[in-house]
C-alpha cells in the first residue's frame, strides 16, 4: 500500500478551518515536501503543484487522540497481541517506551485513518508508572515524538489506598533526582539503596528537570488536587487523562496551566471515584482558560473522536474549541508545536472532509499525513468488498442429511 | 422509623413465633408464575395528563407513510390519540399544546440489548447482577428480579429518547436467562417497568465468552464450542422431554386403581427447563449473543433441530456475511455501528453491517449492550447510514430511523404497541430539537406511555436515589485553596 506523495500539493476552494485563526472560506492550503507552507483565501496553487478542489468541502487539521492503545494491540481478547502493559509484578515501568511496542503494520491504524485521525499519543497502561507515551503518525512508522510523556495511573486499586500510589510517586521522583545528581556515585554503590531501577530512574530524568510532562490518569477531584500539590512541590509538569471530577477544579487546573485530556461522552456517576462527572466538564475547564484534550481513551474506535467531539458541542462547548481540543490541543500539550492547525511550517495533515467533520453524515475524503495523500484502503474495506455480492447458495439443501440424522 | 413500619414489624414478630407451623404449605404452583403481580406498582397511563404536539415534523418510522412535513399528534390516556397533517385541532381543555415548529418528532427509541438495572452505575462488584456464572446453562434466572430500578443510566437513556428496552442478562453462560422488556419509568421496582402483555427473552451466547468463563477459568465445560454446542443440545432435549412429561400430565392428570380415580403427582417443576419449555411453546423469544457468520448458522440450526425461532441475533458483527439467510429466515440483527475488533470473533466488523443487513431485508438494529451508547442510539444509526450511504448500498435516513424504532420493537414482539407513531399506539413519542441524524440534537420532551418523562428545559431532580444529594457538599470555590494546601 503506497500513498501519493506529491512535492507541492493545493487544497483549493474549501471551507479552511486552520484552528490557528479565523475560519477561512474559498480558502487554499498549500503543503511542500510535507509541511505546509501557505494557508488562505486568494491564494494561487503554485506552479506544478498537484490541485486537490475542495470547493464545498470542510478542511481542517488532522484528527490528534492524545491518549490511546493505537498500535500496541490487535485483538484485546488474543492475548498475544496485547502489548500495552509491560507485565511482570514492578509497578515502576518508566523505561517502558511504547515506541519499541507499536505496530505500524497493526490493521486498526488505516481504519482509523479513514476517519480524519492523523495523529495519536500511544500511552502504555499497567502498574503506577506505565512508561513513556510516544507520539505517531498515522502514515510511516517514525515516531513523531518519543518520549513524548511518561504516563501515571492513580486511583483505588481495590483495597489498596490512593494515597500509596502518591506515595511510591513520590519516592520515585526523589530517587530520580538524587540518581540524576549523583550517578556517578551511583555507579560507586556508593549511595543508598534507590526506589526504583537504574533504566527507571534514568528514564525519570527529564521529567524531575520539567522536561517531559507526567500524564496522570486520575479523575477523583481530591486526588487531582494532589497531583497538583506534587507538581508544585516537585516542579515537574502534569498533565490530567481522564479527569472526570476536573472541572470542579478548573480555575485551579487553569492557574497551574495544567491541560486535562477528557472523553466527552462521559456524564454519569460511572464510579466511585468519577460521581461527580457531568457532560459538559470539557465545556467548564475551556471556559475556565484550561487547555483542553478530548480523547477516545480507545484502540479500534479511536475513530469515533470526531463523535465525540461533536457530543462536547452537544454539551455546550464552542465548535472552535471542540475542534482545537482534538487538533492543537493535544499537539500543544505534548510540546509539538509544528502540529494541529493549518499554519506555515506545521505537518502537512491536513483532511478534506464532506461537511462538518463532527457530524456522522459527514466523510473524511482525502486524508494528507505530512503531505502524502493516503490511500482510504483498510481491512474492512476488503471485507466489504469481498461480501458486497454475496457467494451463491446451493439450491434447497436435500433430505439426506435428515435421513442419516433418523 | 413511622409508627406502621413499626407496628407492622411487631405484628410480624408475634405471628412469626405463634403460627410457627404451617398447616399445609401452598403446592408449587404447577405453571409459570405471572408475570405482573396483582399488587404491582405499575404505572398508570391514564394519569398522564393530554398532550397537543402542533407544527412538527413527523417522522413516523412507518414504511409506507415515513413522514409528514407539518402535522400533529395527540397523546390521551397513555396513547397516540389521533395525529394528521396541516394545522392541528383545536386545543381540547386541560391539555398541554406543544408547539414543536422547526422540531421533529419520531417515536421513542428502543433499546434490544441492554445491562440498565443489572450492571448499574457506579459500576461494583455489589452491582454486577447480570451474570451468573456458577452454571453455563441458567436459563431459569431472570433479569427482572436483579434489576435495580435506582440505575442513574435509566435517566440519562431516556433524555436519550429511548422509552423501551430489552434487559438482558450478560454472555457470560450459554444460557443466561430471562431478560425482561421494561418501559423506562421511574420506580420503586422492575416489575412496575415490565411492557404489558410483552414476552420474555431467553438469552443465550455462543463464542469466546462462555468458552472463556468455564473452559479458560475453571477448567470446565465448555472449554470449545463443541462443548458450547454439546451443552446446549443437551439441555434442549431435557426441555423437550420435560415438556412431554408436563402435557402428558395435563392430559392425563388422574389416573384409574382398583376401581378409584386418583390424582397423579405432577412432574416436579424444573425453573431451567421451565424456561426453555416456554420457548419451545413460543412463549418466550429467544435472543443469541452470537458473532461469527458459522456460529449464527450453527445456532438456526440448532432452532430448527428443536422446533424454536430465533428472534434476534445480537452484536452480530459478521452478519452482514449471511444476510441473505437472515432475511429469508425473518431473524432480527441487533448490532452496534461500529464496534469491532475487541475480541477475535468480532475481528471482521464492518461499519455496513447494518446497511447490508438493512437492504438485503432482515431487520437491522441498532442496539448499545452500553450504559453510555444507550443515550445516544440516533447517533449510532446515523454512523451506520453513512457508512452505507458511503458505499453505495440502498439505505436512507427513513430506514435509519426503523433501526432504533420499529425494528427493535419487532425484535421485542411488540411492534404492534410501540416503535412508531401511528394511531392506537402507547404514547412514546420524542420530540427532537433538531434532525435527531445530527450528533447536535437533543431530545427536547420524552414522552413514555404518555407521561412525560425527560424535559431538557426543566430537568428537575434525578430520579435515583443514589444520586439524590451526591453534590449537596460540593463547594466549588474550594479549588484554589485546595490545590495550594
Amino acid at each position: 500500500m503506497t500513498g501519493v506523495l506529491a512535492l507541492v500539493v493545493a487544497i483549493v476552494g474549501g471551507t479552511v478551518h486552520p484552528v490557528e485563526g479565523e475560519v477561512i472560506e474559498d480558502g487554499t492550503v498549500v503543503i511542500t515536501d510535507g509541511k505546509i507552507t501557505a494557508v488562505g483565501a486568494g491564494i494561487a496553487p503554485p506552479a506544478g503543484a498537484v490541485v486537490v478542489d475542495a470547493a464545498g468541502k470542510v478542511v481542517t487539521p488532522g484528527l490528534f487522540d492524545a491518549q490511546t492503545a493505537l498500535g500496541l494491540v490487535e485483538v484485546w481478547g488474543a492475548r498475544e497481541t496485547v502489548d500495552t502493559d509491560l507485565g511482570g509484578d514492578d509497578r515502576i515501568n518508566a523505561a517502558y517506551r511504547a515506541v519499541d511496542a507499536f505496530n505500524a503494520e497493526s490493521t486498526l491504524i488505516p481504519i482509523q485513518r479513514a476517519h480524519g485521525i492523523t495523529t495519536v499519543g500511544v500511552a502504555p497502561g499497567g502498574g503506577l508508572i506505565s512508561g513513556q507515551v510516544a507520539v505517531m503518525s498515522l502514515w510511516g512508522d517514525a515516531p513523531v515524538a518519543a518520549p513524548a510523556a511518561m504516563m501515571v495511573r492513580l486511583g483505588n486499586r481495590e483495597g489498596e489506598s490512593r494515597g500509596r500510589g502518591l506515595l511510591k510517586l513520590r519516592e520515585v521522583l526523589d530517587d530520580a533526582w538524587v540518581y540524576a545528581r549523583s550517578k556517578a556515585a551511583y555507579e560507586r554503590r556508593a549511595l543508598r539503596t534507590l526506589s526504583a531501577s537504574r533504566l527507571d530512574l534514568e528514564a525519570l530524568g527529564p521529567v524531575v528537570r520539567g522536561e517531559l510532562p507526567l500524564v496522570v490518569a486520575v479523575d477523583r477531584r481530591s486526588e487531582i488536587a494532589a497531583v497538583l500539590r506534587l507538581a508544585a512541590e516537585e516542579k515537574i509538569r502534569v498533565v490530567i487523562r481522564g479527569g472526570a471530577e476536573a472541572w470542579l477544579l478548573a480555575d485551579a487546573l487553569a492557574a497551574a496551566k495544567v491541560a486535562v485530556i477528557v472523553d466527552p461522552l462521559q456524564n454519569a456517576p460511572l464510579d466511585f471515584d468519577r460521581l461527580h462527572t457531568r457532560a459538559d466538564a470539557a465545556r467548564i475547564l475551556a471556559e475556565a482558560g484550561v487547555r483542553v484534550a478530548l480523547s477516545t481513551f480507545d484502540s479500534h474506535g479511536v475513530r469515533t473522536l470526531r463523535q465525540r467531539a461533536g457530543n462536547a458541542v452537544r454539551a455546550g462547548m464552542k465548535h472552535a474549541d471542540a475542534l482545537y481540543a482534538v487538533t492543537r490541543a493535544p499537539a500543544l500539550l505534548y510540546g509539538l508545536a509544528d502540529r494541529g492547525a493549518l499554519v506555515a511550517g506545521a505537518a502537512g495533515d491536513v483532511v478534506v472532509w464532506s461537511g462538518d467533520p463532527f457530524e456522522p453524515l459527514s466523510r473524511a475524503e482525502r486524508v494528507f499525513v505530512g503531505g502524502v495523500e493516503t490511500p482510504p484502503d483498510h481491512r474492512q474495506r476488503v471485507l466489504l468488498e469481498r461480501y458486497r455480492t454475496l457467494p451463491p447458495r446451493a439450491a434447497e439443501k436435500a433430505d439426506t442429511t435428515r435421513e442419516v440424522g433418523r | 422509623m413511622s409508627r406502621w413500619v413499626l407496628l407492622a414489624l411487631l405484628v410480624w414478630g408475634c405471628s412469626g413465633s405463634q403460627v410457627k407451623k404451617d398447616p399445609e404449605p401452598d403446592p408449587v404452583p404447577l405453571d409459570p408464575p405471572v408475570a405482573v403481580r396483582p399488587d404491582a406498582l405499575t404505572i398508570d397511563p391514564t394519569a398522564a395528563p393530554p398532550v397537543l404536539i402542533k407544527d412538527a415534523m413527523l417522522w413516523t418510522a412507518v414504511v409506507d407513510t415515513p413522514r409528514i412535513e407539518r402535522g400533529w399528534l395527540r397523546l390521551r390516556d397513555g396513547r397516540i390519540e389521533a395525529m394528521g397533517e396541516g394545522d392541528a385541532p383545536p386545543a381540547a381543555e386541560g391539555e398541554r399544546v406543544v408547539d414543536a415548529k422547526g422540531r421533529v418528532v419520531t417515536p421513542g427509541l428502543i433499546d434490544s440489548h441492554s445491562h440498565l438495572g443489572v450492571y448499574a452505575w457506579p459500576s461494583t462488584w455489589a452491582h454486577a447482577d447480570g451474570n451468573e456464572m456458577t452454571n453455563p446453562i441458567t436459563a431459569g434466572v431472570r433479569a427482572e428480579e436483579a434489576f435495580w430500578p435506582q440505575d442513574p443510566g435509566i435517566q440519562r437513556a431516556v433524555a436519550g429518547g429511548v422509552t423501551t428496552i430489552l434487559a438482558l442478562p450478560g454472555s457470560g453462560n450459554l444460557i443466561g436467562g430471562r431478560g425482561v422488556v421494561l418501559k423506562l419509568h421511574p420506580a420503586r421496582e422492575a416489575r412496575a417497568m415490565r411492557f404489558p402483555g410483552a414476552k420474555d427473552a431467553l438469552k443465550m451466547a455462543c463464542g469466546e465468552n462462555p468458552k472463556r468463563v468455564y473452559g479458560e477459568g475453571r477448567k470446565s465445560m465448555p472449554m470449545s464450542r463443541m462443548g458450547s454446542a454439546f451443552l446446549m443440545r443437551e439441555k434442549w432435549i431435557a426441555a423437550r422431554r420435560y415438556r412431554q412429561k408436563w402435557a402428558n400430565w395435563k392430559q392425563h392428570p388422574t389416573e384409574e386403581k382398583n376401581g378409584r380415580t386418583l390424582d397423579k403427582t405432577p412432574p416436579d417443576r424444573d425453573l431451567v427447563l421451565e424456561t426453555l419449555a416456554a420457548v419451545l411453546d413460543d412463549e418466550v423469544m429467544v435472543h443469541v449473543h452470537c458473532y461469527r457468520a458459522d456460529e449464527m448458522l450453527l445456532q438456526l440450526e440448532l432452532a430448527e433441530e428443536f422446533g424454536y425461532s430465533v428472534r434476534s441475533f445480537h452484536h452480530a458483527v459478521e452478519a452482514y456475511k449471511i444476510r441473505d439467510v437472515l432475511a429469508d429466515r425473518g431473524v432480527a440483527v441487533s448490532t452496534w455501528a461500529d464496534w469491532w475488533g475487541f475480541k477475535l470473533e468480532a475481528f471482521d466488523g464492518i461499519e455496513q453491517n447494518l446497511a447490508l443487513v438493512a437492504e438485503a431485508g432482515a431487520p437491522a438494529v441498532v442496539h448499545s449492550d452500553s450504559a453510555v451508547g444507550i443515550q445516544r442510539l440516533n447517533q449510532e444509526a446515523a454512523k451506520g447510514l453513512s457508512a452505507g450511504l458511503a458505499a453505495g448500498l440502498a439505505v436512507d435516513r427513513d430506514a435509519a430511523l426503523r433501526w432504533i424504532t420499529i425494528n427493535p420493537a419487532w425484535a421485542l414482539g411488540v411492534d404492534d404497541q410501540t416503535g412508531s407513531l401511528e394511531v392506537g399506539k402507547m404514547a412514546d413519542v420524542v420530540v427532537w430539537d433538531r434532525d435527531p441524524l445530527s450528533v447536535y440534537a437533543s431530545a427536547d420532551l420524552v414522552f413514555v406511555d404518555g407521561h412525560l418523562r425527560h424535559d431538557r428545559a426543566a430537568p428537575g431532580a434525578p430520579w435515583s436515589d443514589f444520586e439524590a444529594g451526591l453534590d449537596a457538599g460540593l463547594d466549588r470555590d474550594l479549588d484554589r485553596e485546595e490545590a495550594t494546601r
